[in-house]
C-alpha cells in the first residue's frame, strides 16, 4: 500500500509497486477492493463474538462453554418441550378422555384424526400401505373385517402390543403347519373347502362332505363353525372375499401345509400413548366397524 | 531487516513457504482434531453398547459392500424434527464398534439409525427382494440375490481379529466361537441361544430371511438391520447429565 519504504510508480500502469522485484519483473500493488476487506473485517467481528458466546475453545479437560451457555443436546430438548407445551391443550384433553368422549367431541376427534393420519404415514403405512391398504401378508385396514377386532380398545391393545411381537404382552395366535398332521390328500381336500367358503370355485375332485368334516376336525376350533374366525385367536374369517395370504390354491395349500405367522411390531414405547390413541381413532375410520364387539 | 519485513523469507523460499503453509494448517488440524479424543464431552460411554455379533458384523459387511450409505444415513441429529421422526438423537457412542462409521451425508432414504425392531424380518425380506412391493413408490434398488447368496461362515473369525486387533473387545472366547454363533444366531429356537446372548447382550436369534437352509446374506442383513439403535436403553439414559 502507499507510504511503504519502496514507493516507487510503475510507469506503464501509473500504479505503486510492492518494491519486490525478482528477476527483473515488479509486483503492482493492486489494493484489495473496498468491500472485501470490509466482509472480512465483520466476519472476524463476528468470529470473535461466537467464540465468545458459544462453545468455541478446546481445553485440557473441557471446552470453553460461551456466556450463553448453549448446548445442542440442551437446545432440542428445550425445542421439543416447547413442542409438547404448543401441543398441550389437545394432546392433554385427548390423553385423559376415553374413546366414547373422543368419538362424540367433533373437534377433538377431528385433532386426533388429523394427528393419527401424521403418525401412520411415517410408522406404518410401509407395511399397511399409503391409505391403509395392505399387501400380501400385510392385512388392509380399509374393510371392516378386523382379525383382531375392530373396537377402538382392540385396536389400540393391536396397535400397542402388536402381533407376534417381541413384547410380553403382544398379541399371539398360531396358523400351525399341518403337512406333519395330514395327509396330502385332506390337505387339498381342505384347500377346496376353504376355497369353498370363501364363495370361490372348487375343483372336481372335492368332496363337500369330508371337507367339512376335517374342517370341523381340525380347524373349527380356531376358525369356528362355517370358518367365521375368532378375534380371540386372530383366526380370520374365512367365508369372506378378504384374503391375507392369498385365495389361490397354491397359496392356501402353502399356508395350510407350512402354516402362517406373520407379525407386527409393538409401538409402546416407541410411540407415545397418545399418539397411539390418535392412531386407534384414524385407523377405525378407515374400515369402519359392522357391530359393536 | 526489521522484523515486519522477515516475511520476504517465506516469500522467496519455496522450501520455507512449503514447510511454513505445513506448520500453520498442521496447527489447525491439530486443534481440530486431537481434542476429540480426550475431551470427556466427546467420548462419552453408554450403558449397552457392544461389538457386534458375528452374524450382525457380516450384515454390515453387506451393507457397506451394497452401498446402502449412500442413500441412507445413520445419524438422528439433535433436531427437533428429526428427533420427532425417527426418535432419540443418536449418541456418538452407538457408532463406537462402527470402523468406518455409517453416519452417511445423503438421505434418498429415511435415516436407519433406529429402525431396528420397528419392521418385521418378513417385510426387510420382501423390501429387499423388491422395495416396490411394499412401498410402490420407492426408488431403493432391489437386492434379490441377498437370500440366495450364502454366507462364508468362516471368514468371519477374521474380521473379527482384526477389528481386535484394533481395540475392539473380541475376547478370544468370541473369536473362537465365531463361526458358530453366526449359524446359532441364524436359527430358529437354536441350543446355544443362551450363549450368545451371554457373549453378546440383547443379541436376538431366529432365521431371520425365513429361508431354510445355510446362512444366506439375507439373514445376515436383517440381523443388522434389525438391532440397529436398540442397544441403549433410553429409559435409563439421563440425557440430562449428558447436555453438550
Ligand atoms: C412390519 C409391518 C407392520 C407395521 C410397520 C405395522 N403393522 Fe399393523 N399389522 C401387520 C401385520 C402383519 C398384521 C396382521 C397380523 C396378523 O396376521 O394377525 C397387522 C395388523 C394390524 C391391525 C389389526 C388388523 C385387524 O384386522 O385386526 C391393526 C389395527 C394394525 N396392524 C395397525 C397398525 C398401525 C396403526 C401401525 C403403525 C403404528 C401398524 N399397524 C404398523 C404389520 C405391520
Ligand atoms: C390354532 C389355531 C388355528 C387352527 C387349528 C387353524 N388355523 Fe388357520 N389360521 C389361524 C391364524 C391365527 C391365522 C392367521 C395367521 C396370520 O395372520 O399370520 C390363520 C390363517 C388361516 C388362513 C389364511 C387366511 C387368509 O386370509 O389368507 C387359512 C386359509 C387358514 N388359516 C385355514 C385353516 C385351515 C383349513 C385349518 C384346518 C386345517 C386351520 N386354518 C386351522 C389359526 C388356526
Ligand atoms: C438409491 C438409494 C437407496 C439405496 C442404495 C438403498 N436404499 Fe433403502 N431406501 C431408499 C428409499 C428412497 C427408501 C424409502 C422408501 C422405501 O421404504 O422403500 C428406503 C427405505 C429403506 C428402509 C426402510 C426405512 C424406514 O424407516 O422406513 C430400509 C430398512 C432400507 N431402505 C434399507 C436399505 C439397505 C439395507 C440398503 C442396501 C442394501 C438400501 N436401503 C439401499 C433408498 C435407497
Amino acid at each position: 500500500m502507499s507510504g511503504a519504504p519502496h514507493e516507487d510508480i510503475d510507469a506503464h500502469t501509473g500504479t505503486a509497486t510492492t518494491g519486490h522485484e525478482w528477476d527483473g519483473i515488479r509486483e503492482l500493488n493492486t489494493p484489495l477492493p473496498k468491500w472485501w476487506l470490509y466482509i472480512l473485517y465483520a466476519t472476524t467481528v463476528w468470529a470473535i463474538g461466537y467464540i465468545i458466546v458459544y462453545p468455541a475453545i478446546p481445553l485440557i479437560s473441557g471446552h470453553t462453554p460461551g456466556i450463553a451457555g448453549w448446548t445442542s443436546r440442551g437446545a432440542v430438548t428445550q425445542e421439543l418441550a416447547q413442542l409438547t407445551q404448543q401441543r398441550a391443550p389437545m394432546t392433554s384433553a385427548l390423553e385423559k378422555a376415553s374413546f366414547s368422549e373422543i368419538t362424540k367431541d367433533e373437534r377433538m376427534r377431528t385433532f386426533a384424526l388429523a394427528q393419527g393420519r401424521a403418525a401412520f404415514g411415517d410408522n406404518c403405512a410401509p407395511c399397511h400401505g399409503a391409505g391403509g391398504g395392505g399387501a400380501f401378508s400385510f392385512p388392509n385396514l380399509n374393510d371392516d373385517d378386523w382379525i383382531w377386532g375392530g373396537s377402538l380398545e382392540a385396536i389400540q391393545q393391536t396397535i400397542q402390543y402388536g402381533i407376534r411381537s417381541t413384547h410380553p404382552d403382544t398379541r399371539v395366535g398360531i396358523m400351525p403347519a399341518f403337512a406333519q398332521i395330514l395327509n396330502t390328500k385332506e390337505i387339498d381336500q381342505l384347500a377346496n373347502h376353504v376355497r369353498a367358503l370363501g364363495g370361490l370355485t372348487t375343483e372336481k375332485t372335492y368332496e363337500k362332505a369330508l371337507g367339512s368334516r376335517l374342517f370341523g376336525e381340525q380347524c373349527a376350533a380356531c376358525h369356528s363353525d362355517g370358518g367365521k374366525g375368532n378375534i380371540e385367536l386372530g383366526a380370520p374369517n374365512l367365508a369372506d372375499s378378504i384374503w391375507l395370504f392369498g385365495s389361490d390354491k397354491a397359496s392356501i395349500l402353502q399356508t395350510l401345509a407350512r402354516g402362517r405367522a406373520s407379525m407386527m411390531p409393538a409401538w409402546n414405547g416407541r410411540l407415545d400413548d397418545t399418539t397411539i390413541k390418535a392412531l386407534s381413532v384414524y385407523v377405525q375410520s378407515l374400515g369402519g366397524v359392522k357391530t359393536a364387539p | 531487516m526489521s522484523l515486519w519485513h522477515k516475511h520476504q523469507i517465506f516469500e522467496k523460499n519455496s522450501i520455507f513457504m512449503l514447510i511454513g503453509v505445513l506448520v500453520v494448517i498442521s496447527i489447525g488440524g491439530l486443534v481440530e482434531v486431537l481434542p476429540l479424543f480426550y475431551l470427556k464431552s466427546t467420548i462419552e460411554k453408554v450403558e449397552g453398547m457392544r461389538p457386534y455379533t458375528p452374524l450382525e458384523l457380516a450384515g454390515r459387511n453387506i451393507y457397506v459392500r451394497e452401498g446402502c450409505y449412500n442413500c441412507h444415513s445413520q445419524m438422528i441429529r439433535s433436531l427437533r424434527d428429526e428427533v420427532e421422526r425417527y426418535g432419540h438423537y443418536s449418541l456418538a457412542a452407538e457408532s463406537m464398534y462402527d470402523k468406518p462409521f455409517q453416519w452417511g451425508s445423503k438421505r434418498n432414504g429415511p435415516d436407519l439409525a433406529r429402525v431396528g425392531a420397528k419392521y418385521s424380518d418378513e417385510w426387510h425380506k420382501q423390501h429387499l427382494d423388491n422395495p416396490r412391493s411394499m412401498v410402490p413408490g420407492s426408488i431403493m434398488p432391489a437386492n434379490p440375490w441377498l437370500g440366495k447368496t450364502e454366507v462364508a461362515v468362516n471368514e468371519i473369525q477374521m474380521d473379527m481379529k482384526v477389528l481386535a486387533f484394533q481395540g475392539q473387545p473380541y475376547s478370544p472366547q468370541m473369536i473362537e466361537n465365531a463361526a458358530k454363533d453366526m449359524v446359532t444366531q441364524a436359527t430358529n429356537d437354536a441350543t446355544d441361544a443362551d450363549g450368545l446372548a451371554q457373549r453378546y447382550p440383547k443379541a436376538q436369534s431366529r432365521k431371520f430371511s425365513g429361508l431354510d437352509g445355510p446362512v444366506n446374506e439375507a439373514d445376515a442383513l436383517i440381523a443388522y438391520l434389525q438391532m440397529l439403535g436398540t442397544l441403549v436403553d433410553f429409559k435409563i439414559y439421563d440425557g440430562k447429565a449428558n447436555l453438550r
